[in-house]
């Protein structure tokens, strides 16, 4: 593999978007850019960022106004479970053509919407807007607004238009229409110990997870965003006295505006890994220091369930112990409580990255690792591979897109992507992450991989 | 034949609830994945190449990289020239194609781009660059992804071929297949002892083999110098009852600006269609039938008696791409199954006057999605379903065992090895929907037969 350390280099535009962490780095990650044309980015577009984030709220419509491309690439795609209706894992689409381009697509819309509405009675309707709907300028808000009328239900329109800004923008658009939902339920049963969950998905069950720690120390969870969502509780969600955001990227716009309108607080948090799952709990403990209890509950909660993983981690830290480590993430908050989560397996972190991180997060990145560390802002296949091959990878945590380049390098791969089937939130959500890696990393099937395959070479026919 | 009952529920929906089709550009970048250090290039949107990457890698587990302008909104104003031109030079530099395959999206083609010249003026203000550009129009709203796919095709034959002196080899332009059926085609081909050159050949590029050092893009795929060479091939054989029935198509063109001579077939799934396409090889060169594929042909209809009374008269609902169902729905008929429902999100309109031409009276549904294909299967009483993975929420709502076969299968594992085509395709499929049919019996059966 010595070669490629020659061969794979980075495009001069993309240089100051990647940094090798050293004693006394001083010079700043470059980040927040538009990708470089060319340059394969693994990011997706505004469309996905709002797609993603409103996708999981199980009881509304949500139809993608445009050509089928962008309904059929996001049908049933996250592993958002939802405990009732599954209106959700259908991809409805005005399916624009030709003629629609040509002479608008407003009239079809809303034929489409009361369709939908009529036959499915869904409790509020989600309209996103594609490209080619900012291009040909249908008025999705005015046929949003009349079918609203017509229907009584919220028709809220989704400004998803590809091409306007990143995905973050996307975020930002899901959190208005989020926003016009919120404040129209009533909130006089809501307890004076509250929370809203912000920047859940429910991906594999995880927000029923921690909405369990919550209740178990006494506090009304009062709404998720969006994991598991419903209309109606986040209809009621400005009556929670905390917002707790997790997924900082997708959800503090959300956040920023339910204080300023009703001023709830708010705190950020991760729930992967032991450290920040517990400071989760202890946040939001301390958020109440009128119910004491609220923490005692909270202690005897954390002690329980670590007493139980430590042993267990234990075994698996032993293997894994000293292997390295990539991490590439959509969002950087997860890079954080991965770097800690590895380091309890005392497993070392070579290369961190993300799509959407901030300066601050990565000044945060710079910080938490070692010298050595690679760090990298909308990285591409390429320089991913670059770094698997350069730093001796033996893990890789990435979604779908990396999954293979890491498999072709003869490296173990742990999904931590919105498609995942096992619950990594959580403690128990430590030990489903610390099985994963420990599963893939020690398989027996990479001594046939090439980058092992010398030790093997004497066998070969 | 579409009964009064079908029709209506056929014109019930404006909206597309669960669409039966994907969208153009993911065709074309399908085809110039077959093509030997080619990297494919969409002008438009960020989202539009990473979809379609994130949709394929979850079929072919392979790495995918497709290349963009990443429009702006200062782009989608402004046109995306300059976009075009610095994405070019990016991918040049950073994976030194020999073919890039330049696509549009709705986007680029919505507000007017006229790719085609951009490219030209790149060309031409770039007199050192090595790699051959193709440039194909993908309009999501025009078609489906086998359009797009057709349309990638077409472009290559008329952008990188030339006329020139009769040789010996043979064209296959064998649509949209899998790696295993390629690899297959390649394989039968050799045993022929003719040369064929395969337009477009992912079987290596999309079912690859580990690497021993990083690989910017992956070996394997049709090599420009022999797209050039298809120009003076003795004949080109184009599969696809559907694909025919085109005006424009890359045999077509080979045809008309080469004079290479074209025959039209279906996709070989089956016996009867892997008959006519050895025969056609047989009549074009002069070769027999190898005596292994004789063979293999020889133990299918052997298989076929064995496993008769197991299909015999059973009913199925068959979906997917038109060619693809086309070739499926002829299959079943030749086993014993009533292809009592054929849909596809396809439009062309020729996949029901196609089946009627070939015999048969399934009810046929095109431009259809997969809620309307459950309402009209609901009436079907149907026995199973064949299709790709999308089917499966359809499969469920009818308690049907799904055979999974063609593109995507997203939910179980080895797609990319899924072998449809030849006696030995046929032998495998005959083979799995024989078993999902007494799998099914066995399980919904209390007594739980250990014989079949």
């Amino acid at each position: 593999m010595s070669a490629d350390k020659k061969t794979i280099s980075i495009l001069e535009e993309r240089r100051a978007q990647v940094l090798e962490v050293g004693e006394g780095t001083t010079g700043t990650l470059a980040c927040e850019r538009h990708s470089v044309a060319g340059a394969v980015s693994q990011r997706a577009c505004v469309f996905c960022g709002s797609r993603v984030v409103l996708y999981p709220i199980a009881d509304a419509l949500h139809i993608v106004h445009g050509p089928v491309g962008c309904a059929v690439y996001t049908w049933d795609i996250r592993g958002s479970l939802s405990s009732g209706p599954e209106l959700h894992r259908n991809s409805f689409s005005t399916d624009l053509r030709e003629m629609d381009v040509i002479y608008g697509g407003e009239k079809k819309l809303r034929t489409c919407l009361l369709e939908l509405i009529n036959h499915y009675h869904p409790k509020a309707a989600f309209v996103y807007a594609t490209c080619i709907v900012g291009i040909i300028g249908d008025d999705i808000d005015g046929v949003c607004r009349k079918v609203a009328a017509e229907t009584g239900i919220p028709v809220l329109p989704v400004h998803s238009e590809g091409f306007k800004g990143t995905k973050k923008d996307g975020y930002r658009a899901a959190c208005d229409a989020l926003s016009r939902i919120i404040g129209t339920g009533d909130t006089s049963d809501v307890s004076p110990h509250s929370i809203n969950i912000l920047g859940e998905f429910n991906l594999a069950g995880e927000a029923w997870i921690i909405r369990e720690y919550y209740e178990r120390m006494g506090i009304q969870v009062v709404s998720t965003m969006t994991g598991d969502g419903r209309i109606d509780e986040i209809s009621r969600a400005h009556g929670a006295k905390l917002n707790v955001v997790q997924c900082s990227g997708s959800m503090t716009s959300l956040a920023k505006r339910l204080k300023e309108d009703y001023g709830i607080p708010f705190i950020r948090v991760s729930y992967f890994g032991i450290e920040d799952m517990a400071k989760a709990l202890y946040d939001v403990a301390d958020f109440f220091p009128d119910a004491p209890e609220i923490m005692d509950r909270a202690r005897t909660l954390v002690t329980e369930e670590v007493s139980a993983l430590l042993p267990a981690l234990e075994p698996m830290r032993r293997d894994l112990a000293g292997k390295k480590a990539a991490i590439y993430v959509g969002g950087a908050f997860k890079a954080f409580s991965l770097i800690k989560a590895l380091r309890l397996l005392d497993m070392k972190v070579v290369l961190a990255g993300s799509q959407t991180g901030g300066p601050e997060d990565y000044e945060q990145l710079r910080e938490m690792c070692d010298p050595g560390t690679v760090l990298v802002d909308d990285a591409n296949p390429v320089e991913l591979s670059k770094f698997i091959v350069e730093k001796g990878v033996d893990l890789f945590i990435g979604g779908v897109k990396e999954r293979p380049m890491a498999y072709k390098l003869g490296v173990a791969f742990c999904d931590h992507n919105h498609e995942r089937k096992i619950a990594l939130a959580g403690f128990v959500g430590m030990l489903n992450f610390a099985r994963e890696v420990h599963l893939s990393v020690t398989s027996p099937v990479w001594r046939f991989a090439p980058r092992f395959a010398a030790a093997e070479s004497g066998d070969r026919p | 034949m579409t009964t009064p009952a079908a029709a209506e529920i056929l014109d019930r929906w404006t909206v597309t609830r669960n669409a039966c089709k994907l969208c153009t550009p993911l065709g074309a970048c399908l085809a110039f994945k077959g093509i030997e250090h080619c990297l494919a290039f969409l002008h438009g949107s960020q989202g539009c190449s990473t979809y379609i990457r994130r949709y394929m890698i979850s079929h072919f587990k392979e790495p995918i990289d497709i290349a963009c302008s990443n429009f702006s909104e200062h782009t989608a104003v402004f046109g995306g020239g300059v976009e075009l031109h610095t994405g070019l030079d990016n991918i040049v530099r950073q994976y030194a194609p020999t073919v890039i395959g330049i696509m549009t999206t709705c986007l680029s083609e919505t507000i007017g781009e006229d790719v085609g010249s951009l490219v030209k003026t790149y060309r031409e203000a770039r007199p050192e660059l090595a790699a051959a550009l193709v440039h194909v129009s993908t309009p999501s709203y025009r078609g489906t992804h086998a359009e797009g796919f057709h349309d990638a095709v077409l472009a290559m034959a008329e952008q990188l071929t030339e006329p020139g002196s009769r040789g010996h080899h043979l064209n296959l332009l064998a649509g949209m297949l899998s790696p295993a059926d390629l690899r297959y085609l390649k394989e039968l081909f050799a045993d022929f002892g003719v040369e064929a050159i395969l337009l477009p050949d992912y079987s290596d590029t999309l079912d690859g083999v580990p690497w021993d050092r990083y690989e910017a893009i992956p070996p394997g795929g049709t090599p420009l110098a022999a797209i050039r060479r298809m120009g003076s091939a003795q004949a080109s054989l184009e599969l696809g009852h559907i694909l025919a029935g085109r005006e424009r198509t890359a045999g077509k063109s080979l045809r008309d600006r080469c004079d290479v001579p074209l025959r039209s077939l279906g996709l070989p799934i089956g016996i009867a269609e892997t008959d006519r396409f050895c025969r056609a090889i047989q009549e074009i060169t002069g070769a027999a039938l190898p005596a292994r594929h004789e063979a293999e042909r020889q133990r299918l209809i052997d298989a076929y008696a064995d496993g008769h009374k197991y299909v015999s008269g059973k009913r199925a609902v068959v979906f997917g791409e038109e060619d693809f169902v086309c070739a499926m729905a002829l299959f079943l008929r030749e086993i014993g199954i009533i292809p009592v429902l054929v849909a596809s999100g396809g439009r062309t309109g020729l996949l029901e006057a196609k089946l009627a031409e070939l015999g048969g009276d399934s009810t046929v549904a095109g431009d259809v999605d997969f809620l309307t294909m459950a309402d009209l299967a609901k009436s079907a009483n149907a026995d199973l379903v064949v299709g790709n993975s999308k089917g499966y929420k359809l499969s469920k709502e009818l308690g049907l065992p799904l055979v999974r076969v063609g593109f995507p299968v997203h939910d179980r594992f080895g797609a990319a090895r899924l072998l449809h085509v030849g006696y030995r395709g046929a032998q495998q499929l005959f083979d799995r929907i024989v078993n999902t049919i007494i799998a099914h019996a066995q399980e919904s059966d209390e007594i739980g037969y250990t014989y079949i």
